[in-house]
């Protein structure tokens, strides 16, 4: 590729945002029912946020590592692999995301939750509860069937913003800076794709991604300390 | 592919086969067109079909059944029209595979002139994926393989024409598209004896017309054409306007007919090789290379309105 100039991102683009889409419907009828588990760990996830206790960090940097090897192994490696030749390799991204996960929760502090000046806050509850909630329902407003719904623990998506939005609410600047690299690098992955394929949703990735650095980088004056 | 001469009959049977299982129903042969021109691949003679058949983004589906039926009927309706070159390349995802399990529901139809790509950076690398992507497709060999976008060209040649030699390919070549690297690919067609070269070609992008298609005549290569259509947005930008009167002196009924008997109206083009999601677009494009096609002074004017447009 000596001319690497004259491509664009559609040149990289392999698929069809109908072959696209209709893989978030097949892969969500494959795993069905463990929706109804993705759901409670997220949850879960939520209350020790909201209710931290000393181990509570460990907990939820562990549970997030199941969460990101999961999707790892299940839609990147198993079901995108199918449309992307460079899916392993997000795979391998994702799957590295989970072992700093674990490391996080077996070896540091895990990922504690902190009460952090109003702005970051906000934006780290608006991240976490987008990921775990709302993005599933953008998809429709976008025009995709509910079937093909993005959800927190199945789809990368959710899974990356709600990782980015606790990264926010944590304490220890250096492990959460480190913990969000893979997750905003997905973030960029996404929102290429999304706009190459020329729909409105690559917005989000790409917002979520801004507002974490914004939050993450927000002047903390002696308020992200834990608890 | 094993080398037999074309039956369209044998084509037809496992179209038919796939049309009955799927409840598909391909054009009586009654009604069929009349069968699309042929023109010779110049280092053999043989004869091909001008219109072909792309794979990108078009065939890669992935594992969903439901959209590799789908696939399956457009290479059915192809092949019914008379079509018989099929491009593919490992770059196209699950294109290849999805190939493989079309051409084993139309029970591997003879005709099918099977073309792929070696893409890989390492020379060494190149026999493996020919076998895996021979594989995919479930032929027993292919009848063209191209350098794609000539990574590697040098060693992949050299494995291709040690194919060749062996008798496991009939034709080698290589690709570029978008006007890329044209110096390095008229330094490979004079230096190498290569039967293909494939490039980007179309009533709008027509830089090949200056040096590479009359070095191809020149040099006795066959010129498979992609991106006719500019990946759609040609014929998505002609959507709604209404053909020009020259339109019917050519038997063109739409704008994509249009578009490819301008392509097959020059002189050093072999193939034109669109791809589509659509039985019914497959069937108008093999049809464009049938009737007669535009003269020079056509050819002028085309361009020039379609450029207005
Ligand atoms: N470097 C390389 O080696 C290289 C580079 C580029 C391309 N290629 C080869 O060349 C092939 C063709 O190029 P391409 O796929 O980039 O683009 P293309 O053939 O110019 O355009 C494909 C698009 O045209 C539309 N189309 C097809 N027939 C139509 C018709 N009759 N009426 C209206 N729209 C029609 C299709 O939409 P519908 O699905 O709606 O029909 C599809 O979206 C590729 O598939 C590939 O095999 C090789």
């Amino acid at each position: 590729m000596a001319d690497w100039w004259s491509y664009s991102l559609e040149d990289f683009l392999l698929f069809s945002p109908r072959v696209y889409w209709r893989m978030f419907a097949l892969h969500n009828e494959a795993v069905w029912p463990l929706h109804l588990a993705a759901l409670p760990i997220g949850l879960t996830l939520v209350w020790w946020t909201a209710r931290p206790r000393p181990w509570s960090g460990r907990v939820v940097a562990v549970a997030l590592a199941l969460v990101w090897a999961w999707v790892a192994w299940s839609f990147l490696w198993s079901r995108y692999a199918t449309i992307n030749w460079a899916a392993p390799w997000l795979a391998g991204g994702f799957a590295l995301q989970a072992l700093l996960l674990l490391g996080l929760g077996a070896f540091g502090a895990g990922m504690p939750r902190v009460v952090p000046p109003s702005v970051p806050r906000v934006i780290g509850w608006a991240l976490l509860l987008h990921g775990l909630l709302l993005h599933p329902f953008t998809g429709m407003i976008a025009g995709h069937p509910p079937a093909a719904a993005e959800l927190f623990g199945i789809a990368p998506d959710p899974t990356a913003i709600a990782t980015l939005g606790l990264a926010v609410l944590m304490t220890g600047g250096t492990a959460a800076w480190v913990v969000m690299v893979i997750p905003l690098g997905w973030c960029a992955v996404s929102w290429a794709t999304l706009h190459t394929m020329g729909g409105p949703e690559g917005a989000i990735p790409a917002t979520a991604a801004v507002l974490a650095v914004a939050g993450r980088a927000w002047p903390t004056t002696n308020a992200r300390k834990p608890l | 592919m094993t080398l037999r001469p074309f039956s369209r009959r044998t084509a037809l049977a496992g179209a038919a086969a796939f049309a009955a299982a799927s409840g598909l129903r391909p054009g009586r042969p009654s009604a069929r067109p009349a069968s699309p021109e042929l023109r010779r691949i110049p280092s053999s003679g043989e004869a091909i079909p001008a219109v072909g058949l792309g794979s990108w983004i078009t065939f890669n589906v992935g594992d969903d059944a439901a959209l590799r039926r789908e696939c399956t009927a457009v290479m059915a309706a192809f092949l019914d029209a008379g079509g018989r070159m099929i491009d593919s390349s490992p770059m196209y995802g699950s294109a290849q595979a999805v190939i493989g399990h079309g051409l084993a529901a139309l029970g591997h139809p003879p005709a099918v002139f099977a073309t792929d790509k070696v893409w890989t950076s390492a020379g060494s690398d190149g026999p493996v994926q020919i076998e895996r992507s021979r594989g995919l497709w479930g032929v027993e060999r292919f009848d063209l393989l191209q350098v794609h976008n000539l990574l590697g060209w040098e060693a992949h040649l050299r494995t291709l024409f040690a194919m060749k030699e062996q008798g496991r390919l009939r034709y080698a070549g290589i690709t570029t598209s978008e006007g890329r690297r044209h110096d390095l690919v008229e330094r490979i067609m004079r230096t190498q004896p290569i039967d293909f070269v494939q490039i980007s070609y179309n009533i709008l992008d027509r830089e090949v017309e200056g040096r590479i298609l009359p070095l191809a005549q020149e040099r006795g290569i066959a010129v498979i054409v992609n991106r006719p259509f500019r990946q759609g947005s040609l014929t998505r930008r002609l959507e709604g306007t209404p053909l020009p009167g020259w339109a019917a002196e050519i038997g063109a009924t739409t704008w994509a007919q249009a578009i490819l008997k301008f392509i097959l109206s020059h002189p050093a083009v072999t193939v034109t090789i669109p791809a589509t999601t659509r039985p019914d677009h497959a069937r108008e494009n093999v049809a464009a290379a049938t009737g007669p096609l535009p003269d020079d002074a056509l050819r002028r004017r085309m361009a020039d309105d379609v450029g207005d447009l």
